[in-house]
């Protein structure tokens, strides 16, 4: 296979032996699991389980809301304690609603209804389902729901890439899973190849892995499929969607386009891997490799964590050296961010925690001014221009910004860390990005109070209307009523008549009822009616 | 001489034409300036520029008899995109008017003291509020606009306004160059 190669990027020392010696072995069950609600992009999970209720491992806590969002699980058996907010490992170090587990320690399993191998008998949407059921999104961080993206629509594909090159420093999770598991991914492949009816399926991975690659070149012969793994070279960010697919089919996935529109879906090597646990097993996605890594831990492993482990657990386990002064990054040293507390939980999307000592990330020193020296501009992946992005960005320009394709930026960080001037370019363009999307949701606030408005002076003309025109005709029928039923007039003045005689006899009370005869008659009748309106 | 004369004659009658029928047949019905400067406007409907509502402060501004520094709710956004727009110079919000609000608020009804009298619902210049007659009141936060015009009306003074919570998804990053970011 002739690869191609892409813009920028970077060659970077990997750190990743480090983290591979030994193979991977379960976390085990932590006295609480704390699992958010949103561990997805779209709408949250919507819980539908109760405070005091037990739950078994594999049963679903929370239900899909909405088309973009997937199902949450238990990992484990156990009670839910509470559903409150919790701190999640989130840059703003927010709360957000989550299901609290206190495990058993059981850990007995749900009813499962495992396919088999039976999947192709499936029919594309029904294999969807199932993958949207498992509460399957993407595992390589970005954690878009992944039967959305096996959903092709009328597009046909031509290519299913796995990404598997995993370009980040420090991260190993997806090399080991590949090591490990590499029958479950190449399974897993052919399933999500079937559900798109791709053409071709190609696995990316990075030369740096040569482990990766015998094990899934075995796997691939063992199926008898025509699964392509293919080496890519190492340069950070190759692992890029955008990127992986420029490197391995040559194609250029449009500015604001999507791969889909170049007939290519990509997906992580993870995900291909909780896909055919899904569909062949029945089994929910409930665990994930983790990454614990970095010079201030002394055991740098991977793990396979329960979701919603905390991730101070982690740590511990890994033998955290408390006294090397050190900060936890979730992510890798490029792309993630640092946490502000460890007792967040690790989420569906949670690859890599990296306690981080001088050694690994050294503090910036403060930045200097932008000189023009165009070393950003070479490193970067997606062709952009990072010192006009940085310009825009600075002086709050968002619609000048966005002319340089600001939403093209992968945020990978390329162009920060060759810059001279230590410039935090990503942290502007993640603040643009934000304020941008602020002024888009105020934006579409402001169009709905403006509709919501003119419906409102509209209602009151209309009710204006409609209430003269009660008073209108109820004026007209009383006028009517009036001339015709001269008997009614008859009595009503016989009545009177009787009043006054009475009158006469001065008794106050009955005079009272005489009065109120009257305004009956001249046609204030409907004044209590109108006072009903304006409460109306 | 005279060709030249008809030449020139005729052309101009056939643009004249051509012109006049663009004219009827592309005629806008509103004035555009008023859409654009309220399509910039929050539409909080709050009233607080002295207009009955962002549209007639925009018609306002159009006609020249309103300044561009009246809209609280806005602020320096608005002000800016305004004198943008306008090509007039930006100018710090009339203090005559309010000020503006650092963080944004929605109107929230004390649901143990509403005694159901329907005030802040006619109040409401967007319908966001629910109930009936002697029945509790409360408010839609969704389509609140935080213009505290329900607060007056009513009697019991059940109605506060309370900060609008950022979670995930409103989160936003800060400024780069805040002092705790400058190591980020």
């Amino acid at each position: 296979m002739r690869l191609h190669s892409f813009h920028g990027g970077l060659h970077l020392p990997g750190h990743k032996e480090m983290s591979m010696r030994e193979p991977v072995r379960p976390a085990g069950i932590p006295q609480t699991l704390i699992l958010p609600l949103q561990q997805h992009i779209g709408e949250p999970a919507e819980p539908c389980v109760k405070p005091g209720q037990r739950v078994r491992k594999g049963e679903v806590l929370a239900h899909a809301s909405g088309y973009v969002s997937v199902p949450l699980h238990a990992p484990t058996s156990g009670r839910v304690v509470a559903i409150e907010p919790r701190s999640v490992a989130h840059p703003s170090g927010l709360q957000t609603a989550c299901i609290v587990l206190e495990p058993d320690g059981a850990d007995s399993w749900t009813e499962l209804t495992p396919r088999g191998g039976d999947y192709e008998q499936l029919d594309p949407s029904a294999l969807r389902n199932l993958i949207r059921e498992a509460g399957i999104v993407g595992l390589g961080g970005a954690g878009f729901p992944s039967f959305i993206k096996l959903n092709p629509g009328s597009a046909s594909i031509t290519t299913l890439v796995l990404n598997g090159a995993e370009c980040e420093p420090y991260i190993t999770c997806d090399a080991m899973l590949m090591c490990e598991r590499a029958v479950e991914i190449v399974s897993g492949a052919l399933i999500m190849r079937h559900a798109l009816h791709a053409e071709h399926c190609v696995i990316g991975v990075e030369d740096n892995k040569p482990a990766a690659l015998a094990a899934l070149r075995q796997a691939a012969g063992e199926l008898g499929s025509d699964v392509e793994i293919v080496e890519v070279p190492t340069i950070y960010p190759a692992g890029g969607e955008k990127q992986l697919i420029k490197t391995l089919t040559g194609k250029e996935v449009p500015s604001n386009g999507l791969p889909v529109d170049i007939g290519v879906v990509c997906h992580n090597v993870g995900t291909a891997a909780a896909v055919y646990r899904a569909v062949v097993h029945g089994q929910p996605l409930i665990a994930r490799y983790v990454t614990v890594t970095g010079h201030a831990v002394a055991n740098p492993r991977n793990m396979e964590v329960l979701i919603g482990t905390p991730i101070a657990d982690l740590l511990h386990a890994c033998g955290l050296r408390a006294h090397v002064p050190h900060k936890i990054i979730v992510g890798g040293p490029m792309m993630g961010f640092e946490l502000r507390a460890t007792h967040t939980p690790v989420v569906k999307t949670t690859n890599c925690v990296l306690a981080a000592s001088e050694e690994d990330a050294a503090t910036r020193s403060p930045p200097m001014p932008c000189i023009r020296c165009g070393e950003c501009a070479a490193a970067c992946p997606a062709q952009l221009l990072p010192q006009q992005l940085y310009w825009h960005a600075q002086a709050k320009d968002f619609d000048r910004i966005q002319d340089y394709n600001l939403f093209d930026c992968i945020e990978c960080g390329c162009c920060a860390y060759v810059c001279p001037s230590n410039i935090a370019l990503v942290h502007y363009y993640r603040y643009a990005k934000t304020e941008i999307w602020a002024q888009e949701r105020e934006k579409h606030k402001a169009d709905l109070a403006r509709e919501r408005h003119e419906f409102h002076k509209f209602r009151l003309e209309r009710e204006k209307a409609e209430r003269e025109e009660r008073h209108r005709k109820k004026r007209e029928a009383l006028a009517n009523k009036s001339t015709t039923d001269a008997s009614k007039k008859a009595a009503i003045e016989a009545a009177l008549a009787r009043v006054k005689a009475k009158r006469g006899e001065a008794r106050p009370d009955v005079t009272d009822g005489g009065t109120q005869e009257r305004s009956a008659e001249s046609g204030r009748a409907d004044a209590p009616l109108d006072h009903e309106d304006a409460k109306s | 001489m005279l060709t030249a004369v008809l030449a020139l004659a005729v052309l101009a009658i056939i643009f004249g034409l051509v012109l006049g029928f663009a004219a009827v047949r592309f005629k806008v019905e509103s004035d555009p300036v008023v859409d654009k400067i309220d399509a910039i406007l929050p539409q909080t409907q709050c009233g607080q520029c002295s207009y009955a509502g962002c549209r007639p402060y925009a018609e306002a501004i159009a006609r020249g008899e309103a300044d561009i520094n009246q809209c609280p709710p806005g602020g320096e956004m608005v002000i800016h995109a305004l004198a943008d727009l306008l090509g007039r110079d930006a100018k710090p919000l009339n203090p005559a008017h309010g000020v503006e609000k650092q963080v944004k608020t929605v109107a929230i009804i004390d649901e143990h003291w509403c005694i159901g009298c329907t005030l802040c619902i006619q109040a409401c210049p967007v319908d966001a509020i629910l109930g009936a007659a002697k029945q509790m009141h409360t408010v839609i936060a969704e389509e609140c606009t935080g213009c505290e015009l329900c607060i007056p009306p009513c009697p019991v003074d059940c109605i506060t306004m309370v900060p609008l919570e950022e979670n995930l998804t409103t989160w936003r990053w800060p400024f780069p160059e805040s002092p705790e970011e400058q190591h980020a």
